[in-house]
């Protein structure tokens, strides 16, 4: 698990789970969309409290390895200021077989979404900005919990 | 007994605070009785629910115990991804 102020670049994340045992390699970007909620976006801004990101992040990887039979795993989050088209989170999984590898990635972004003390601030078109809260928690009156799994 | 905290705040609660960090001495006992002070003293309305708290670096419950010297964070709903 990775915090980083830079850009992420996924060929390079790739080729660091690279096993001659594996025969699948999924992964997942999550990218910074130009709307939110019906308002323009134009950039986005990620806060990360890395001492407790880093250590959690780590537990859902090892989680995940325990849940699934996966070969390798490994998820980086940016922090900072992130522009329209950027990607803000990535989640890379081995495995012998597609759906092990599959269902760790879907295991890991999930729990890293609800998990991880990571907040975005939101910067629209019509000059204002505002911090964004869990989907979930806004339309379902969600409440977190460290055993439920994200849908 | 009144016990000396320090109670850490990020994003909209720093924000709602006006400050990312201070020093109180109150009475309290559990993490959740922590979250109340940011309700009466800086007004915030967020559900406790939907939000979550750390003690000394660690993920806690709101029902954590809190002791003297403890340092207590306090997190808005999270939004990674």
């Amino acid at each position: 698990m990775r915090i980083s102020k830079d850009r992420i670049e996924p060929d390079k994340l790739r080729d660091e789970l690279v096993d001659r045992g594996a025969g699948a390699f999924v992964s997942f970007e999550g990218w910074i969309r130009n709307q939110n909620e019906g308002q323009e976006v134009v950039r986005l801004e990620y806060e990360v409290y890395e001492p407790i990101a880093i250590k959690d992040g780590e537990k859902i990887i090892e989680e995940a390895k325990k849940k699934f039979p996966v070969l390798h795993a490994d998820c980086v989050h940016r922090s900072g200021l992130l522009e329209i088209g950027e990607c803000a989170v990535w989640v890379g999984v081995t495995s012998a077989h597609r759906d092990e590898a599959f269902a760790a990635c879907r295991y890991i972004i999930d729990q890293v979404k609800v998990r991880l003390p990571i907040w975005k601030k939101e910067h629209y078109a019509k000059g204002h900005s505002g911090w964004v809260n869990c989907e979930r928690c806004a339309t379902h009156g969600h409440q977190h919990s460290s055993t439920v799994a994200s849908g | 007994m009144t016990k000396r905290i320090t109670v850490r705040y990020f994003a909209g609660f720093r924000e709602k605070a006006g400050t990312d960090e201070e020093e109180v001495n109150i009475e309290v006992a559990t993490a959740g009785d922590v979250f109340a002070l940011l309700k009466h003293r800086h007004g915030s309305t967020e559900p406790l629910g939907h939000c979550k708290v750390a003690i000394n670096d660690e993920m806690a419950d709101w029902s954590s115990n809190v002791n003297d010297g403890d340092t207590v964070l306090l997190f808005p709903p999270v939004a990674g991804g």
